[in-house]
């Protein structure tokens, strides 16, 4: 039987991971929920601005700092994707091909310039931990928590209070409607397109902070995230972390008390049930 | 006849004979041209990075030769193809080498899954195949089929068994045993043979965990480990899996007592501070007696200058260099000593024979061609991965440490 002590660390553990979860959630469920877009590139451009944090800490630039470079850049190139997919007027399943061959070549990027090898992030942070109630407390996954709680409730925030909020929360309900009263889709969609991408690499950079980088390691998350995508449901600001921290935990505790080669199935349960007994969710 | 005319006794014109017989024979050879040896290796994909090492190996090796003059009179051209780490791929690439390419020769390629892909092709068409890392003996069904990595034929239990020997005759010899591996065949195979050593030993299994290849998250495994304040652990590891495990454990306070990774990313693994006295097992060290064979010095110096110049994050020459260069010297032995191409007089020679390389004298008569273990036991000692076990081949002045 594991110990309170070894329980309560795997909880936390299981909070901070699904924290991340959420945080790479949050773009894609509003990207597929508010765009009808289901961007399978979403992860590789979180791996790209994790690379590129890695990059430029390498160099010596402080790995937060980087967020000032990577966020607008990845804002660019989410807007010219959705730009790109609106011009050849992608169909929501067609998105997912695309995105699909989108995810491979940024793959092949990755690999060319980093090489297949692991690549970890060495940052002071890595060095600090908190001990708290006897749990250890990483400071990178705290920050990580951190950012992931802050950007879903100001995303949250804004699209419940915000004009442009209600004009996006329209266009995806009744886009003809929404147009009839003159909100501008075609600008508001670049603006949250940019924005999903934006999200995706600051979840990149927590990403770099925390874990050891592989090419290939893009299509390690793309299961498990979907699962926190589709349990919080589509379009939703604060569902995918909430949703994300279920699953974080509860693949947390299956490793504490059973074996960790146990532990996708969690997920995967979830993701099967939600699609049996909730199909609107993902509709 | 005049004394000062030239005698052309029968002896000369014999001689003579030959002389000119052998000078057809060699020019016959030059006109074949090169002597081409197939093979691939996953010079992209999830591989790739390990792969490089093989191919930067290889590129010595045939240089080495041509310098030589080649073999058998004729230069070595190597046809290497990509397998973009895919084993169905690395089927259908030695397909072509054989059949279009017609190639004189095989080489292997990297990794469990391509060599058995590999290994099927050359059964096809009865070709000889030497292979770098094939983990898993009893796998190597196919006769003409010769391992350059001299696990042993039951590495299962020779290798933990080695692990547990140099364990006991340390500084502090564990009772109690933590055992987590990954679920990948040639590491869960031997992950099962320490378990069956740790009873036959009468140690204590305090835990046993597995976790999928590709695993993210190895905060939970080490919260186990830390939980159950075991002497000795046990991983399983491949890659940089080893390195996330110490990071996650780091992150909880924790220093395992004493701690053993199978397979580990050697570069990466030294480098971490957290993975001072960590033991793995290795064929070839850069120290004596291993740098005593004959070329080791040499190839270790072109390695160096190769691997820096192709910017790998390790340049020394252990496990996969040594394997992958002691490949070619079994290929080469095989060729100069049946002074021929055909792959049945090789394989029959290779099967009864030893042969010369960096690792030491090996042989081919057990199970799937593999003959000693010749795995050590290392431990990262001041920076550097150092043999520890058995005695006799340790670094000067090293003996097995502990946390």
């Amino acid at each position: 039987m594991p110990s309170i002590t070894l329980l309560a660390q795997s909880i936390l553990s299981g909070m901070f991971v699904g924290a991340l979860y959420g945080l790479i959630g949050l773009g894609l469920s509003l990207s597929w929920g508010l765009l009808r877009l289901i961007n399978l590139a979403h992860f590789a451009f979180a791996f790209l601005a994790a690379y590129l944090c890695y990059q430029m800490a390498t160099m010596g630039m402080d790995p937060l700092l980087t967020l000032v470079v990577i966020v607008p850049l990845f804002f660019a190139i989410g807007a010219a994707l959705h730009w790109a997919m609106a011009r050849f007027q992608i169909t929501p399943f067609n998105s997912l091909l695309v995105t699909f061959g989108l995810t491979g070549i940024v793959e092949a990027i990755i690999q060319s310039i980093w090489t297949a090898d692991f690549r970890k992030l060495e940052s002071s942070y890595a060095e600090h931990s908190f001990k708290f109630a006897g749990l250890y407390v990483p400071l990178p996954e705290l920050i990580t928590l951190a950012l992931a709680a802050g950007l879903s409730f100001g995303v949250w925030s804004v699209l419940r209070y915000s004009d442009l909020g209600k004009a996006l929360r329209a266009s995806a309900e009744d886009a003809p409607i929404a147009a009839a009263f003159g909100v501008h889709q075609q600008r508001n969609a670049l603006l949250l397109a940019g924005t999903c991408s934006a999200l995706a690499s600051v979840a990149g950079v927590c990403l770099a902070l925390g874990f050891t980088l592989a090419p290939s390691q893009i299509y390690a998350w793309i299961g498990v995230v979907f699962a926190a995508v589709m349990l919080g449901g589509l379009g939703r600001a604060l569902a995918p972390l909430l949703a994300g921290i279920v699953i974080g935990v509860s693949e947390a505790v299956t490793m504490a008390v059973t074996a960790p080669s146990w532990a996708p199935l969690v997920s995967f349960t979830l993701l099967i049930l939600i699609l049996l007994i909730r199909p609107g969710r993902v509709a | 006849m005049t004394p000062d005319s030239p005698r052309f006794n029968r002896r000369t014109v014999l001689g003579a004979g030959l002389a000119a017989l052998n000078g057809v024979a060699g020019t016959a050879w030059a006109q074949q041209g090169p002597i081409r040896i197939g093979s691939t290796l996953a010079l992209t994909g999830p591989l790739s990075a390990t792969a490089q090492i093989h191919k930067i190996v290889g590129e010595i090796f045939i240089e080495q030769v041509n310098k030589r003059g080649g073999w058998l009179g004729r230069k070595l051209e190597w046809l290497l193809k990509d397998d973009q780490s895919k084993p169905d791929l690395a089927r259908t690439l030695y397909e072509q080498l054989v059949t279009v390419d017609k190639v004189d020769l095989l080489m292997g390629p990297y990794a469990t899954p391509g060599i058995l892909s590999a290994m099927g092709v050359a059964q096809r068409y009865g070709k000889v195949l030497v292979h770098h890392t094939l983990g898993i003996p009893a796998l190597a069904k196919y006769e003409m089929s010769f391992p350059a990595w001299s696990l042993g034929t039951d590495p299962g239990n020779t290798v933990p068994a080695s692990v547990f020997d140099a364990l006991a005759a340390g500084p502090k010899p564990p009772k109690t045993v933590a055992v987590v591996t990954s679920k990948f065949p040639p590491i869960q195979f031997m992950s099962a043979g320490a378990r069956e050593a740790i009873k036959k030993r009468g140690l204590t299994e305090v835990l046993f965990l597995e976790w999928d290849f590709g695993n993210r998250d190895f905060g939970p495994i080490a919260n186990r480990v830390k939980d159950v304040k075991p002497d000795f652990v046990w991983v399983g590891a491949i890659g940089l899996e080893g390195n996330m495990l110490l990071d996650a454990m780091k992150k909880i306070d924790y220093v395992p007592p004493q701690h053993f990774y199978l397979y580990p990313s050697p570069g990466p693994l030294v480098t971490l501070p957290e993975a001072t006295n960590a033991l793995s097992v290795t064929i070839f060290e850069e120290h004596p007696p291993f740098t005593n064979a004959a070329g080791a010095t040499e190839f270790i110096n072109l390695y160096h200058e190769r691997a820096k110049a192709a910017n790998l994050p390790d340049i020394s020459v252990e496990v996969q260099a040594a394997a992958s260069y002691t490949a070619w010297q079994i290929l080469e032995a095989g060729v100069l000593a049946t002074k021929s191409l055909d792959d049945k007089a090789i394989g029959t020679w290779l099967k009864a024979n030893r042969v010369e390389t960096i690792q030491g004298r090996l042989r081919f008569d057990g199970t799937g061609q593999y003959g000693d273990d010749l795995m050590r036991v290392k431990q990262v000692q001041d920076g550097h991965w150092k043999v520890v076990w058995p005695k006799n081949y340790a670094a000067p002045g090293a003996t097995l440490r502990a946390n």
